[in-house]
């Protein structure tokens, strides 16, 4: 409970933050939007339609009352009679974006745990070696260079995917699979390492345990002392470290939309910057600190839930 | 040689190195070790004599950092030292079975224990889940733990130490196996829950007609459970014999040292008069959970008062009270006649001085980066403001006292052993000159030879410099050794005080008698004659709360 109003907490705080910094962007978001041919009159009715000439805090309470209610106002983009809200533009581009993520996660993290998992059962092993030495150096490579990399090899070496992943709210869902199979093969690449890495480290603290060296002289089979006895007690530190990976598929991807040209928040964010669109970007900053705060979050209870200790307080009296 | 006859264990010639630092060096040196069926065997000696070392070998198994470089391990014919792992594992939890020091650590902590107990039958495929789960809760009844049904539904943190070791016995018996090792079973228990763990085993193993290797460093304890003994030092053998022998006419002047610690008696010496320390109707609460209640002492100058009591009777947080680290909710301490501040913060740099406290475990107490003559120096520069020589000077005075080279002084807490450190800790306390010295189970942790040590080292010290000690102990054998006066406390109350010689040779309150017969002593029989004593008085008390002595035993309901 505490940890849900810390979270809540959190997130506005950094809403007033990011209301600040986009407040304290350079230049005249009016002048930059009408061009410079505007005359002083335009820039002022402009001002004065979008609110900008009223103070700050009613703004700042203004945009976040109706944030909370999914209202994040007109887009500056919008004019009369062709009103543009930021929720429909961000809308679809975040379902595009949950879309990749929830499809690179779904590759990840079972392949992170698998792979951590063997790596820690046959620790120093040629297995161990190879995947350490290939997940650091995908995990070494910038994102754009996996992405053009893939696109080499499976675009235009080998033609199996699409190097645009170009869809719409009409694609079905094979084609959307295979359209955007490569920028979530990309991010597969670089966030698996991070997870995998930890899921070893993990297990082979929890090796060290007196249960550990108990269960093996149960007469258990080393497969059955990892799965059972040492990863129950090593998800805490994995169950994190996914989370922050997961909210980054979310978050960080706007480098691997831009190369893919995949039509996600992040892009819109970026041609929002571009075009000091404010409300769509403050809309698409809170989405991004919303997602972080609530990842995190899930981490914590999932942490408390899979804890025993946590779960099932001692009983009163019982000594 | 008939088939019967043939022993079901046999070592020779067993070598075994241990790496530390990149250096090997030997833990076992050529043991030869014989264990015929139904037999158990104790494995005696100080810590460092390879006793754990070979318990776990007769399984097979060396420690990671430990290595088997000659000798042979015969179980039932198969030589375990040439087995591979897969033969190692089918033969582990099936016939040859271990039960570990710590139950607490050797529990995992993310399942409950039934799961944990029927997996060894399960795993090994001798029995279904089901069929294993009865016979698991018939164990937890014959080891006597408390709702036998359903206490297997609990997770390891929610039972007490002395249920989670019986827990561990019962899973060791679930394949009922030809042979189980017992790693100091009872060492971190207190003596009333030792008593009840050693019946549970030894009723057991008896029942099953299991043969084990029992390995200790209580002397007392072993003899109460093996047929024969092995004294064990550096490695090497240095006496075996059965166990009534080896008591009567022990022949190595070692294994008489042994013998001798438990033996040591200090006279009891009646207060002059000056109070130095007095308790007055003094409670403390932890949140809402009441740890002291009404607690009345005084500690007499140039004394010793010993506070005796099993674990969560408020022992320790009598002593977080005094150090002012925990604040008392009612009753008031005198110190030298003033009253004492309540918390450490308002007291001044004289009652700080005055007031010292010795720790348990050494190995946290001293800070693991700071080099010993600094540790005892930054007191003597805190406390008395000596630097440069004169500080050089009172440290290689102290390093004297506590019997210590003061070559040591340039040598890192990790490059001591457990005694050393321990007498630094006690150097430290004196570099203050306290007059009060809170000694907090300072000898529980260290082996009998050690302990022994240290606390003719204390009761020398307070012989010189008339120092007044408070020492927290679980352990009666100790109170004798140091104690002018004894306060008896349980939940958090007094329940007996009075000199010594009262208290221990005549007490009167039942759980003062209980904790007194509970202690072990270095007699054949001494468990049968307690046990019979105890159930023969009254109506056996039902498991439910987890002891099988007869009600009058029991402690007086609080």
């Amino acid at each position: 409970m505490s940890r849900l109003i810390l979270g809540l907490m959190t997130l506005v705080l950094v809403s007033a933050l990011i209301f600040m910094v986009v407040a304290l962007l350079p230049g005249d978001f009016a002048r930059a939007i009408l061009g410079p041919n505007a005359t002083p009159e335009t820039v002022a009715a402009f001002r004065h339609e979008v609110g900008l000439d009223r103070p700050a805090l009613a703004r700042y309470l203004e945009w976040i009352s109706g944030a909370v209610r999914g209202d994040f106002g007109l887009s500056f983009s919008s004019r009369s009679g062709n009103t543009r809200t930021v929720a429909e533009m961000i809308l679809p581009r975040f379902r595009n974006t949950l879309f990749l993520a929830g499809f690179a996660a779904l590759m990840a993290v079972p392949l992170a745990i698998t792979l951590g998992v063997l790596s820690a059962l046959y620790r120093n092993s040629w297995l161990d070696r190879t995947v350490n030495a290939m997940t650091l150096t995908s995990i070494s490579l910038p994102e754009f260079f996996v992405a053009y990399l893939l696109m080499f090899f499976f675009v235009v070496k080998i033609p199996l995917f699409y190097s645009l992943a170009s869809v719409d709210a009409g694609t079905p869902l094979g084609e959307r699979l295979l359209r955007t199979a490569l920028p979530a093969l990309t991010l597969v690449l670089v966030t698996v390492a991070h997870m995998m890495r930890m899921v070893r480290a993990s297990i082979i603290a929890v090796l060290a345990s007196p249960y550990i060296e108990m269960a093996r002289l149960k007469g258990l089979s080393p497969a059955r002392i990892i799965l059972r006895h040492a990863l129950p007690n090593a998800w805490a530190p994995i169950v994190s470290v996914i989370a922050v990976n997961l909210a980054y598929l979310i978050v960080g991807v706007v480098v691997v939309e831009v190369v893919f040209v995949y039509p996600g928040v992040g892009q819109l964010m970026v041609d929002a910057v571009s075009k000091r669109d404010v409300p769509v970007v403050q809309a698409c900053a809170l989405i991004f600190a919303a997602t972080y705060i609530l990842m995190n979050l899930a981490a914590d209870i999932l942490t408390v839930v899979s804890n025993p200790r946590l779960l099932h307080p001692k009983e009163g009296g019982v000594r | 040689m008939t088939q019967t006859a043939s022993p079901l264990l046999r070592i020779k010639g067993l070598h075994i190195e241990g790496e530390s630092n990149g250096v090997w060096h030997e833990i076992v040196r050529g043991i030869d070790l014989t264990l015929n069926r139904g037999e158990v065997l104790g494995l005696i000696g100080e810590s460092g004599a390879g006793k754990s070392t070979l318990g776990l070998a007769a399984m097979g198994y060396t420690k990671p950092g430990c290595r088997l470089t000659a000798g042979s391990i015969h179980f039932d014919g198969q030589d375990l030292a040439r087995a591979d792992t897969r033969s190692l594992r089918d033969l582990w939890g099936r016939r040859i079975a271990y039960v570990a020091q710590s139950a607490a650590a050797a529990f995992n902590p993310a399942h409950r224990l039934i799961e944990q107990v029927i997996e060894v039958p399960v795993v090994h495929r001798t029995s279904l889940s089901p069929a294993a789960r009865e016979d698991a809760v018939t164990l937890f009844r014959d080891l006597q733990l408390p709702d036998p049904e359903r206490i297997g539904r609990r997770f390891p943190h929610q039972v007490s130490g002395g249920q989670l070791q019986r827990a561990m016995t019962a899973m060791a018996m679930t394949c009922r196996p030809d042979l189980i090792i017992f790693d100091e079973p009872t060492t971190a228990l207190d003596v009333s829950t030792q008593i009840e763990v050693m019946a549970a085993i030894r009723s057991v193993v008896r029942e099953f007609g299991t043969a084990a290797i029992y390995i200790t460093h209580d002397l007392a304890v072993v003899t109460q459970m093996a047929d024969r003994l092995m004294v064990l030092r550096h490695g090497e053998l240095v006496e075996e014999a059965p166990t009534a022998e080896m008591i009567a006419t022990p022949r190595q002047s070692y294994t008489r040292s042994l013998w001798a610690v438990q033996a040591l008696h200090k006279p009891e010496r009646p207060s002059d008069g000056r109070t130095l320390l007095e308790v007055d109707h003094l409670g403390a609460r932890y949140g809402s959970f009441r740890v002291l209640d009404d607690v009345s002492f005084s500690v007499p100058e140039g004394r010793t008062v010993a506070l005796v009591g099993e674990s969560g009777s408020g022992k320790s947080s009598l002593a977080r009270v005094l150090t002012g680290l925990l604040a008392p909710c009612d009753g008031q301490i005198r110190y030298d006649g003033r009253p004492l501040p309540a918390r450490f913060q308002d007291r001044d740099r004289s009652l700080l001085r005055e007031i010292q406290m010795i720790y348990q475990l050494p190995d946290t107490a001293l800070n693991p980066r700071h080099r010993i003559g600094d540790i005892i120096g930054q007191q003597v520069t805190l406390h008395l403001g000596l630097r440069g020589a004169a500080r050089e000077r009172r440290v290689r005075d102290l390093f004297e006292m506590i019997e210590l080279s003061p070559h040591l002084a340039n040598r890192l807490p990790s490059e001591l052993s457990g005694g050393q450190k321990q007498r630094v800790c006690i150097a430290r306390a004196l570099a203050a000159e306290p007059r009060l010295i809170i000694c907090d189970e300072v000898t529980s942790a260290l082996d009998q030879l050690v302990a022994e040590g240290i606390l003719k080292l204390l009761m020398r010290l307070q012989a010189e410099v008339g120092v007044s000690y408070l020492y927290i102990t679980h352990d009666i054998a100790t109170v004798d050794a140091v104690a002018d006066t004894v306060v008896v406390m349980q939940q958090g109350r007094i329940v007996e005080q009075g000199t010594k010689g009262d208290v221990l040779s005549a007490p009167r309150d039942s759980y003062t008698c209980r904790l007194l017969s509970s202690v072990p002593r270095i007699e054949v029989g001494w468990l049968d004659a307690v046990l019979s004593g105890r159930s023969g008085s009254g109506p056996r008390a039902k498991a439910d709360d987890g002891t099988v002595w007869s009600s009058a035993w029991l402690p007086p309901a609080p």
